[in-house]
């Protein structure tokens, strides 16, 4: 297929999500077909677009592809694609094509009587906002397209909006997404400006060949930006509020891809703005850091699962930006390994997480639909009732912690492996003391990381039950399970065949390095990593075979021998109960003891005293640092110095009527001037 | 020689899977000599595997697959790891650029295992040790990382095999004080990664600061035989590494003086961990990641004095 027939194709999958939604709108009447329909054109489309990708692969040689739509003479609208758009539109479609079914399951067992017309308008209208982010030329388009996906999202997460806690939560999204949008628009202007038009062909064809002017700052308002959706950590604080008031399917959409498109967008920033400069490296690098470790930290502290997942998202996003800084710094140091390694990684990680957190935040909803609960201090035992989507829940956890044999391994792998390349090609230089940073904050990142997720899967399926249930939990149905099952299956070969994975991504990866300044001719060596990853998966799939044999040992030793059942020994114990369980807090509380200032913990409790002591009770709880410490007490401050305002307001109209004749003499005067 | 090499690289490996059980024994030993017993025998450890194999198990009505699954891949795990530790001059099974971040990863698998299973048993005691474990393993692993770092920059390379051979005889001596500096941070990398004394004890679980022995308290039969064999190769693993590092001078010599040689260091260090373990106490829990963030600051250490 030509680059032209592939955009053809995009726009049909657009189409579906378009009119489709909006036919999901109008039949809203007729409930149980309306979403029916709406999920059924998210699939259909996601999958049309699906193929526009793979043909986009495999077209094989760098294409650029640009259609114009004049609208009038105010301006004109161009999309096209290439290969990092290619590259993010593939994630998105995937997760476009799973979710929507879980949705429909999800939301028939959820039946409220509510309209799901609405809901179905609003999740295509999402897909569609995020595929013209990756399609758009222009940033007209872009914003537009920016605009349509926080509009969209934001009618998701308002799902149940008689909850004034999703009201909040929705506020909060709102106004976070447009401050964001408000670098942005500062950002393209800027931009715009510098290099005369709003397409970025414009942005491409003027880009400085040196250190570009206020490049820094154009780098400043991108992180500001885009970093507001990607969940960078003091700008994250809508992150854990949104993403648990959201039905499950949307918010493993909004977590495995939307929150991507703010990496999408600072690596096309990272593209614009010219020849990188090494400080960019470092910033992103710090960014990465703290966002992982805090993000990760907040994540083990946190009793609500979906919150629990939002905060390890934050965590993922470091990580991938460690990656990106570790690829910045490889570029503009010219240390090629650990370029390639650095951006291969991130790529990587940033697809793995899609998948992992996918699967997490699916199965977490089936564990909140099942057991009615979200707190993990309540559940317990959910294994022996749920064993799919505790399987299911298994793999994703042993992902996410970066452990063999599934694909997070492969990502974090790259990125340890860019960073120790990077530290020993010159151990001298000034960047080394920042790759022991970057090692050793990676290996505690993956600690943390293990250590909540030990605690949700443990508490959560492991156990007995803590607390009675409203109704006896069981597995959810096939539209639940199949989703997941694909998901896993992802997982599995993204693991197995991350060779091919990373080879397929070079020219996506060629490109983003293109963009820092690379001259044409050194092309990332990226044959390097292929060894290291073909022997990585080769050793996952021998743990799998051994893992099996083993077991098949194991079982036969154990065939005709005599195997008991008991209680629980744990040192004689005659009669443990459910309520002598640990709790998830006192599993986590080593750990989180030193960082008690940092997580603004709390603990609430009432001592025994006295001889006959009456019932005591302790409770612990964290709040988001940066929401409580930082940006309530701004948002209060900025309310108290608007009210010098407030005399303006009087509510008289002739006072009204003289501030619009001094307006216009004002106005009058400065036409003089 | 080419054909012979394969065949050669396995033969540590083999020796490995059927050795690993007499160091835990060469440990007791020494404890036994300072405390004036006689102590078990050397070989009490394949007693012990021997009778466990041939038993039935008795499982908590609690549990569930995963109680089997965590000792099971476990021992998968440290046996992969195996595959990648050369013996002296004698590249590993398995070899490729990176293969020391592997290592890790999957020491952290057979970790994240015994932790779910420990905590599949609903028991308060055992989910306190997992939580230990936890809290210990996030912070050991930085150290180990860094400490591996350190080994890279003094061979050059992300390989395992290639490291170790990698030092001239000549430089060994002058890359003194940054090789003792790993080696400290190997060590206690490896006290605290078996479960020894002044971090855990293994001989007993029944006090507060137990972490490992009381995760496995419900294993039982062929499950614990697992565990005890999975957590020799653990030993043997770190011991040969350390092995490693303190016979690199001995690396061009060949490849029969360098086993003999190795052979004598991994007797020295039981008897170092037998010797630790004799004079000194466990450390209070509040204490413990105090000295792994010290393990991490060696192997920092050793960089800076390498990179001078």
């Amino acid at each position: 297929m030509t680059p032209d027939t592939i955009l053809a194709v995009f726009f049909c999958s657009l189409a579906f999500f378009v009119f489709g939604g909006i036919a999901a709108l109008i039949l809203s009447r007729f409930n149980t077909f309306a979403s029916f329909w709406g999920a059924g054109v998210a699939m259909g489309g996601s999958l049309i677009g699906l193929c526009a990708v793979s043909a986009g692969f495999a077209v094989g040689h760098p294409f650029q592809s640009v259609l114009r739509i004049p609208l009038g003479g105010f301006c004109t609208l161009h999309f096209g694609f290439d290969p990092l758009s290619l590259f993010f539109a593939g994630i998105t479609l995937l997760l476009g094509f799973v979710t929507p079914l879980y949705g429909l399951g999800y939301l028939r067992a959820h039946d409220d009587g509510k309209p799901a017309g609405p809901h179905w308008f609003c999740f295509n209208g999402l897909l569609a906002g995020m595929l013209l982010v990756f399609l758009a030329r222009d940033a007209v388009g872009f914003l537009i397209a920016w605009e349509l996906m926080a509009l969209t999202s934001l009618g998701l997460v308002l799902y149940n909006h008689e909850d004034r806690r999703v009201r909040q939560a929705g506020w909060l999204y709102l106004v976070a997404s447009h401050m964001g949008a408000a670098a942005l628009l500062l950002f393209f202007l800027m931009l715009a400006h510098d290099r005369g038009g709003f397409a970025f062909s414009a942005f491409m064809a003027h880009r400085p060949t040196g250190f570009a002017a206020h490049a820094n700052l154009l780098f400043l308002l991108a992180v500001l930006g885009f970093g507001t959706k990607a969940g960078f950590m003091p700008l994250h604080v809508w992150l854990p509020e949104a993403h648990p008031a959201a039905p499950s399917h949307v918010s493993a959409l909004m977590s495995a891809v939307m929150i991507k498109t703010g990496i999408y967008g600072l690596l096309r920033a990272l593209e614009w703005i010219g020849p990188w400069n090494p400080a960019w490296g470092w910033a992103l690098i710090f960014i990465g850091l703290s966002s992982g470790l805090l993000g990760a930290l907040f994540a083990l502290a946190n009793d609500d699962i979906k919150r629990l997942l939002a905060y390890s998202s934050i965590d993922n996003i470091g990580i991938l930006t460690l990656g990106i800084g570790i690829g910045v710094l490889g570029v503009t140091y010219h240390i090629p390994l650990m370029a390639a390694a650095g951006f291969a990684g991130a790529l990587l990680h940033l697809l793995n997480h899609a998948l992992f957190k996918g699967l997490l935040f699916l199965s977490a909803g089936a564990v909140y639909q099942a057991a009615g609960t979200r707190q993990i201090s309540r559940l317990g035992g959910l294994f022996k009732t749920m064993p799919r989507t505790a399987l299911c829940f298994l793999v994703g956890a042993v992902a996410i912690c970066a452990l063999p044999p599934l694909n997070g391994c492969v990502g974090e792998f790259l990125i340890y492996w860019g960073a120790f390349k990077g530290y020993l090609s010159n151990p001298t230089a000034p960047i080394a003391p920042l790759l022991i940073a970057v090692i050793a904050g990676l290996a505690l990142i993956g600690g943390l990381a293990v250590a909540t997720f030990a605690k949700t899967f443990g508490i959560v399926f492991l156990g007995e039950p803590r607390a009675p249930l409203a109704h006896a939990p069981r597995d959810p149905g096939l539209l639940l399970i199949i989703p997941m099952l694909i998901l896993v299956v992802a997982c599995f070969s993204v693991a197995l065949f991350a060779q091919r994975v990373v080879s397929g991504l070079s020219p996506v990866l060629t490109q983003i390095a293109a963009g820092g300044g690379a001259a044409p001719e050194t092309i990332l060596p990226l044959n390097a990593l292929f060894r290291p990853l073909t022997l990585l998966a080769t050793v996952f799939a021998l743990i799998l075979a051994a893992g099996l044999a083993l077991y098949l040992v194991r079982r036969r030793l154990l065939k005709n021998r005599p195997v008991a059942a008991g209680v629980t020994w744990d040192c004689g114990y005659a009669k443990p109960t459910s309520r002598m369980q640990y709790t998830p807090a006192s599993f986590a509380q080593p750990l989180l003891d030193p960082f008690t200032p940092l997580l603004n913990r709390r603990i609430f409790s009432r001592i025994p005293r006295a001889l006959f002591p009456k019932s005591s009770t302790l409770s612990t709880g964290s709040s988001d640092l940066f929401q409580t410490k930082f940006f309530i007490p701004l948002v209060r401050s900025l309310n108290r110095s608007m009210n010098l305002f407030r005399w303006l307001q009087t509510g008289r109209v002739q006072i009204y009527v003289l501030y619009i004749v001094i307006a216009l003499i004002g106005v009058i005067l400065w036409s003089f001037h | 020689m080419n054909l012979l090499l394969p065949v050669l690289k396995i033969i540590p490996l083999l020796g490995a899977l059927l050795a690993a059980p007499l160091i835990p024994g060469l440990i007791n030993k020494v404890k036994a000599a300072f405390a004036g017993r006689r102590g078990p025998p050397v070989l009490q450890l394949y007693f012990d595997l021997f009778k466990l194999i041939q038993r039935g198990a008795v499982f908590s009505r609690t549990t569930t697959s995963i109680l089997s699954a965590g000792p099971l891949l476990s021992l998968v795990s440290a046996g992969f790891v195996l595959l990648f530790i050369p013996w002296g001059p004698l590249p590993a099974p398995l070899a490729f650029e990176g293969d020391l971040v592997l290592v890790v990863a999957l020491l952290g698998l057979g970790r994240f295992m015994t932790v779910i299973s420990a905590l599949d048993t609903g028991s308060s005691f055992e989910a306190m040790g997992a939580s230990r474990e936890v809290q210990f393993a996030a912070l050991t692993e930085p150290s180990l990382l860094l400490i591996l770092l350190a080994l890279a920059r003094m061979g050059n390379s992300l390989s395992l095999s290639t490291i170790f051979t990698a030092l001239p005889p000549d430089q060994f001596v002058a890359c003194g004080p940054a090789i003792l500096l790993v080696g400290i941070g190997l060590t206690i990398a490896l006290l605290v990664e078996n479960c020894r004394i002044p971090f855990d004890d293994p001989n007993t679980h029944l006090e507060l600061t137990m972490i490992h022995e009381v995760m496995v308290l419900d294993h039982t039969g062929p499950d614990l035989a697992l565990i005890l064999y999975g957590a020799s190769l653990k030993l043997w693993i770190m011991a040969l590494l350390l092995a490693n590092l303190f016979t690199a001078w001995a690396a061009q010599a060949g490849v029969l003086p360098a086993s003999v040689l190795i052979l004598v260091a991994l007797g020295l260090v039981a008897g170092l961990i037998g010797t630790i373990e004799s004079i000194t106490a466990r450390l209070r829990l509040v204490k413990i990641p105090q000295l792994l963030i010290g393990a991490g600051a060696c192997g920092i250490l050793a960089l800076f004095l390498l990179s001078r």
